[in-house]
């Protein structure tokens, strides 16, 4: 059966849609708003907040079931006597659709007058203020003052239904939409009205809360303040709020979100819409997980043996330290954090390609250019036989896992497992070369171990162990036992912090942006990363005599923004090739 | 171009008529009204729609009036309002709807305009422009009015509605 698109009228206007739209969605094609309350895209639909009635108007059929046309040659169409709810009606062909009627704008009117008879109006002590619904649609068709002299209802306010919602029945419009989250896409029937009438009231089956990982979704699903997070609750303004489309790190799934900040202050995530990863959900566990960006302990400043100290100094020590050890016949491992951005990852294999290839590689290269310049010569120098992964042995991930449920929540906790994967980083299975790694650092072999973004303590690798290191350095965001132990720790960037790449479980490449500036000195990794590769493929150090620190080019980073680390990523990956990280967008593309 | 000095008659170079006329206009004023106010000693009699420095006000129950909604936060030309919302207990009988009061809120002196926008845009009639004005001090940070300088400023605003207390 051909699936044609229906034509249909919608004010005047054509627009053509797939069978099965309902009226509100066709008349976003048109570009036409029906006020709503209770529909939902991605919600089965309820039709009971009567707000979206419109005129819905079907040519006139005659005795041969042709359309009847008019004397203009147009077909005619008959009117209903009632309003109809554009929700629930489905188009069909010819059909004409009214939604700034008069009679329209009554009903709204009159709708609004009854949602506003009972509703507290508390906006000023109210969260949803600012992007309420009702609120919204009473500017549009509400009344300067209230004809409703009685007494309002009253109803249970501020009712703490589990330890992440708060609920306000006298605020909610019962328009059902929580009732429908929970029961079909949570999974828990939860929730209902009791009671009738003007005292109808949204309430949880007795001894029933609700206690799944989805439910702060209906906080975003509310359209008025009744349900509210006790997490954001009056912590701040939503109008003040600069939302940045970002990711979420806490599993592999990488839901969409968004990062509510001001001020270099992050308050909420929200998510974001993204039919092929997360629809329009997220797990709570995932949206409460960012306390830790504005963590008042977060390193601020690089330390060299425990001193603060400068950016440049600090990135020639560690090369300079480098080159000694590895001069001395040490060996060097990594452990990169499936944490980090694929940028990130990628820069760090690199650095390990240049780190532990011999310095007599490709003479012709370093002949003709200097290889700290520019990406390009960067590459010439990596290139021969160094594809990713190329260095066994020496780099890995540390695994991090937990228990999956049905729906969002990835048992893989590790938002870029895939993308350290395809960097080199991550051994297959992850953390399989830990154990050797460690027996490396036990042995005395490995010298000196980089370590992004990880506890390594917490993965096998303890702090006897660190002590053997001759050199140990740890770029992180939090203080730990691996950056107490550290000779050099390099201050990092969370991620509403930094651009970047993450692949998720399934494969998608999507992207973080920034949203709040990084603490004092601290900086995206990929930045410090770049500089260090340019530091350690400097003539100087791939000589393995280290000259006086201002022979080094360590100031002039290789890649200038991340946009040029990810073309050089690109570049040298066949999966991607051809990708440009523009050309990602907000919703990701599939590796 | 040329400028060219004007051409001086006697009289003009002696000087003398000009410096008398100037003191005779001094003296002129020496038997009239002063209207030079002896400031700070004096201070200004202010007319009735003076709009000083704002502050915030507390009702005839000695509550605080705002419920920190931050709208004056928002409306402020210069951003001088800085606000940090903090939760009431909501069980308390005096208080039981409200939730709501600010934990700090800041007005910055040196940046407020006195142009009432704060006062005109306030759900809860809780911020007023007093007759406050002349401002000092030795430090930018004193200039930083916090919540308890505020009310104290602002004293009691007399609710005639209490709306609170309906809900
Ligand atoms: S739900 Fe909306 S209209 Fe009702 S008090 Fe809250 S912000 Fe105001
Ligand atoms: S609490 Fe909110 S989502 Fe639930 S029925 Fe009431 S208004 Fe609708
Ligand atoms: S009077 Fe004007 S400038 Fe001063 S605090 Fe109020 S809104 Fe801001
Ligand atoms: S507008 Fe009024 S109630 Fe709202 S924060 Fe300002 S002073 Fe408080
Ligand atoms: S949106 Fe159609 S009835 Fe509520």
């Amino acid at each position: 059966m051909s699936v044609e698109n229906v034509k249909l009228l919608m004010d005047g206007r054509e627009v053509l849609a797939a069978p099965g739209t309902n009226l509100i969605e066709a008349a976003r094609l048109a570009g036409v708003e029906i006020p709503h309350f209770c529909y939902h895209p991605r919600l089965p639909i309820a039709g009971n907040c009567r707000m979206c009635l419109v005129e819905v108007g079907l040519p006139q059929l005659g005795p041969d079931r042709k359309p009847v046309l008019d004397a203009d040659g147009r077909p005619r169409v008959n009117f209903g006597p009632k309003l109809t709810i554009a929700c629930n009606t489905p188009v069909s062909e010819g059909m004409a659709v009214l939604t700034r009627t008069p009679r329209v704008i009554k009903a709204r009117r009159g709708v609004m007058e009854f949602l506003l008879i009972n509703h507290p109006l508390d906006c000023p002590i109210c969260d949803q203020a600012g992007e309420c619904r009702l609120q919204e649609l009473a500017v549009d068709y509400g009344q300067g003052c209230s004809r409703f002299v009685e007494e309002k209802e009253h109803k249970p306010k501020h009712v703490a239904l589990n330890a992440k919602l708060m609920l306000d029945d006298e605020r909610c419009i019962l328009c059902s939409r929580c009732i429908r989250f929970m029961r079909d896409v949570a999974g828990q029937d939860c929730l209902g009205f009791v009671a009738r009438g003007s005292r109808s009231t949204l309430t949880c089956y007795p001894g029933q809360e609700p206690a799944t990982n989805y439910d702060l979704n209906i906080v975003d699903l509310c359209p008025v303040g009744a349900l509210t997070s006790t997490d954001f609750r009056f912590r701040q303004r939503v109008w003040f709020l600069k939302e940045t489309p970002s990711l979420c790190p806490h599993c592999a799934t990488g839901c969409n979100t968004l990062i509510g900040s001001r001020e270099d202050v992050v308050y909420r995530q929200t998510p974001r819409d993204n039919p092929a990863v997360n629809q329009c959900w997220m797990c709570d566990q995932g949206r409460l997980n960012y306390k830790f960006i504005n963590d008042p302990a977060r390193l601020a400043t690089p330390l060299v043996d425990g001193a603060p100290a400068e950016w440049p100094v600090a990135i020639a020590h560690v090369a300079q330290r480098l080159a000694a050890i590895r001069a001395a016949g040490g060996q060097v491992a990594g452990i990169g954090s499936a944490r980090a951005t694929t940028e990130e990852l990628f820069l760090f294999a690199k650095l390990f390609q240049v780190l532990t290839t011999s310095p007599q590689i490709d003479a012709d290269a370093e002949s003709e250019t200097r290889p700290t310049e520019t990406a390009a010569s960067l590459d010439a120098v990596c290139r021969p036989g160094l594809r990713p992964g190329a260095n066994a042995g020496l780099l890995d991930s540390v695994p991090r896992s937990g228990a999956a449920d049905k729906f969002l929540l990835d048992a893989d906790r590790n938002p870029n497992m895939r993308g350290a994967q395809l960097a080199g980083v991550a051994a297959h299975p992850p953390g399989s070369r830990l154990a050797e790694l460690a027996a490396g650092i036990a042995r005395g072999e490995i010298k000196a171990l980089l370590v992004l973004g990880e506890d390594v303590t917490a993965a096998g690798i303890g702090a006897e162990l660190l002590a053997k290191l001759e050199l140990l350095v740890v770029l992180d965001t939090l203080p730990g036992a691996t950056t107490a132990a550290a000779h050099v720790v390099l201050p990092g960037a969370s991620f509403a912090e930094k651009g970047g790449t993450f692949v998720n479980a399934k494969g998608r490449m999507q992207q973080l942006s920034p949203a709040v500036a990084a603490p004092g000195a601290a900086r995206p990794e990929w930045q410090s990363l770049s500089e260090l590769l340019a530091a350690v493929s400097s003539r100087a150090l791939r000589d393995g005599q280290p000259k006086a620190a201002n022979a080094w080019n360590v100031t002039t980073p290789v890649f200038p923004s991340l946009g040029k680390v990810f073309a050089a990523m690109a570049a040298e990956s066949p999966a991607l090739k051809g990708w440009t990280l523009d050309g990602l967008g907000s919703q990701g593309r599939d590796v | 171009m040329k400028v060219r000095r004007p051409k001086l008659t006697f009289l003009d170079r002696l000087y003398l008529p000009q410096i008398l006329a100037g003191m005779w206009l001094t003296l002129k004023h020496i038997p009239r009204k002063k209207f030079t106010r002896q400031y700070p000693e004096e201070k200004f009699k202010l007319l009735g729609k003076y709009r000083g420095a704002p502050v915030l006000v507390r009702n005839q129950d000695g509550q605080v009036k705002c419920v920190s909604c931050q709208l004056c936060e928002f409306v402020c030309p210069p951003k001088a309002i800085r606000l940090f919302p903090g939760k009431r207990d909501p069980h308390a009988p005096a208080e039981a709807k409200i939730e709501k009061e600010p934990e700090d809120f800041v007005i910055d002196m040196t940046r407020c305009i006195y142009c009432g926008q704060c006062e005109e845009v306030c759900p809860e009639q809780a911020i007023f422009l007093k007759k406050t004005f002349a401002i000092t001090g030795y430090k930018r940070a004193e200039l930083q009015f916090h919540k308890d300088r505020l009310l104290e400023l602002g004293g009691v605003h007399e609710d005639p509605i209490c709306k609170w207390k309906k809900k």
